[in-house]
């Protein structure tokens, strides 16, 4: 088990429970009291430490190297999952993963993030950040479910689009852009669900849809709380303040109308009971897709355009234009 | 021609158009180290008259060099940035705005005109750098889509000239999501057969380029501005080596096919003005 800086409170309760259960396999002593009572403890530890997050706690519980990614979810969500590579121009990309899925007993596209489980792994998946290739991709599998009226699923998990010299030259901009423009008037239901990290352009370029949801601790915004610090702060220490300043959370983006729903985790996050938040986040998408799939296209279309033309705040004022100081 | 004429009448007019020219009777070009009046500089399309460089300016200034007669109307002037995430990094983002107005003696990072290029109509959007370095947050966004509805009812094609850092951090997600709402909003008037042309200056990058300005039927540029996504900076940190000589400039884009082609600021009304009749419009 890992153990984030703030579950530390546990981890010493796990060990307090090592050491008795040991004692108890001695079979001197009957622990079975004990046990049960340090389990309770645990329980309502967790409890405790899990209903007072901050944004920067619901930041490292994102990243969480157990935490369950794309792949996995598409293994206890679909019967059957046949993986489709490539963007047909340059390569593929391993960041991102898609490929028609049988979800519900309905044939569904499904793309998503993909991050490595581990050291080697994580390296080949770079780390969920996606080249131009990844979006193409992904495109191309969105315009494959349209043609054959299969909806779209999109599993969102970045620490954003990869800012690499290749990116830059094949197009990182236009990739995203493009997919924002297409996916605005895709003809099929479009669920996206931020499964982690939701960081800036590299996640809403699969992340425009008719329904978005967030899983209960992940984040998104616009920038890493730690490039945030880095820049206004001028220092990366000051990655906890930008993190609350950004109101980045599920809680945050719900309130804010940017989101349609946030998904609950089990107790000690999605990584504690992955087939559990599995259950959770297939029930949501398949309520979703229920009610998408009453509505035509069209209407569809202009629902999901009209959402995300009323984001945005702003106030009106009478229409002087300040004086320019000397 | 009318040039040389409606750019001396800008000088005579008002100073408040003129806002992110460099100030002063004397320009010293960052490019060249050479010097040049003011007056040079304006009458030379606001480029240095010994290298060519395209000095950065502001929506304003865009208006003047563009539409018939300097003349044009400003539109949607009312809307301003509001601090709904209570955001505060070293200052608190109010702060920042009313500084930010009281630099620029503008209102938000973008304007939104009509007028005319040789009689046609044309709805320009136009951001400003100097206005919290361009960045888009929801005033940004919303004008966009402004313009946008008045293009369709008015059967306008539309400019957006993107001058911009990228996101406006301070407004977070929403910030974000005017990436979404800019695109979504553009499809409409590609349905609707009006045409858009985007027009990257120097700078544009991060969610801009993103989004709308790489959206164009015809993408095109000043001559070595600098465009990207990631800023070079973090680039150069993520990639740990020296970028290649010319990287994400026009030129680059141009080489690798992101944009339709590079135009000279002294050309561009010319450009606009047969890009409109080309259109048939
Ligand atoms: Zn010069």
């Amino acid at each position: 088990m890992v153990f984030l800086e703030f579950e530390k409170p546990l981890e010493k309760l796990y060990e307090q429970l090592d050491k008795i259960k040991q004692v108890g396999e001695e079979g001197i002593v009957d622990v079975t009291e004990m046990m049960r009572e340090l389990e309770t403890k645990i329980r309502n530890t967790r409890k405790d430490i899990y209903s007072n997050l901050t944004g920067w706690q619901k930041v490292q519980l994102s990243r969480h190297p157990e935490r369950p990614y794309t792949l996995y979810y598409i293994s206890q969500m679909c019967k059957k999952f046949i993986e489709l590579h490539g963007d047909r121009c340059v390569k593929d990309d391993k960041a991102i993963v898609g490929g028609l899925a049988s979800f519900e007993g309905q044939t569904v596209v499904i793309i998503g993030h993909q991050k490595g489980i581990n050291t080697k792994m994580r390296q080949y998946r770079n780390f969920g950040m996606a080249n131009p290739e990844g979006y193409r991709k992904a495109l191309r599998l969105m315009k494959l479910a349209e043609r054959f009226n299969f909806p779209v699923i999109t599993l969102i998990d970045t620490p954003g689009a990869y800012p690499g010299l290749e990116a830059e030259e094949r197009g990182q901009a236009e990739a995203i852009a493009r997919n924002l423009f297409e996916m605005a008037q895709l003809r099929v239901p479009i669920v996206c669900v931020v499964i982690g990290e939701g960081a800036s352009g590299g996640a809403i370029g699969i992340g425009l849809g008719d329904r978005v949801y967030m899983l209960e601790n992940t984040w998104y915004s616009v920038i890493s709380p730690e490039s945030c610090s880095s820049i206004l702060w001028h220092s990366w220490d000051y990655k906890e303040q930008a993190a609350e300043a950004l109101k980045l959370t599920a809680d945050h983006m719900f309130e804010f109308g940017l989101i349609d729903g946030i998904i609950k985790e089990p107790v000690g996050g999605a990584h504690a009971a992955p087939e559990e938040m599995a259950k959770l986040l297939k029930k949501q998408i398949k309520k979703a897709l229920t009610e998408l799939q009453e509505m035509e296209p069209d209407e569809r279309i202009e629902a999901r355009i009209n959402k995300y033309a009323n984001m945005g705040v702003y106030d009106t004022e009478p229409s002087d234009v300040p004086k320019k100081e000397k | 021609m009318g040039w040389f004429k409606r750019l001396k009448e800008g000088i005579q007019t008002a100073t408040r158009n003129k806002k992110e020219a460099p100030e002063g009777l004397w320009y010293k070009c960052k490019e060249c180290k050479e010097t040049s009046t003011m007056k040079e500089l304006r009458e030379n399309f606001f480029k240095c008259p010994h290298c060519g460089h395209h000095v950065r300016i502001g929506s304003h200034d865009y208006f003047d060099l563009i539409f018939d007669g300097d003349q044009y109307e400003e539109l949607f002037t009312d809307l301003r940035s509001k601090d709904i995430l209570g955001f505060k990094d070293l200052k608190p983002y109010p702060e920042r705005l009313q500084e930010a107005m009281k630099k620029s003696g503008l209102t938000d990072a973008i304007a939104v005109a009509r007028g005319k290029v040789n009689k046609k109509n044309l709805v320009i959007a136009a951001m400003d750098f100097n206005f919290i370095g361009g960045s888009m947050g929801s005033v940004v966004g919303q004008k966009i889509a402004m313009a946008i509805d008045y293009c369709l009812d008015t059967r306008s094609p539309l400019l957006i000239i993107s001058k911009t850092g990228g996101a406006r951090m301070m407004e977070s997600a929403f910030s974000l999501m005017q990436m979404a709402k800019t695109s979504a909003k553009l499809t409409q008037l590609a349905k609707a057969r009006i045409p858009y042309f985007s027009l990257l200056t120097d700078p544009t990058t991060g969610g801009v380029t993103a989004s709308f300005a790489m959206l164009g039927d015809i993408n095109f540029s000043e001559p070595a501005a600098l465009i990207g996504f990631a800023g070079p900076r973090v680039i150069k940190e993520t990639i740990k080596k020296d970028l290649p000589e010319g990287f994400q400039t026009s030129e680059f884009l141009l080489e690798h096919g992101f944009l339709d082609f590079i135009t000279d600021r002294k050309d561009l009304r010319e450009t606009l003005s047969d890009l409109l009749n080309l259109y048939d419009l």
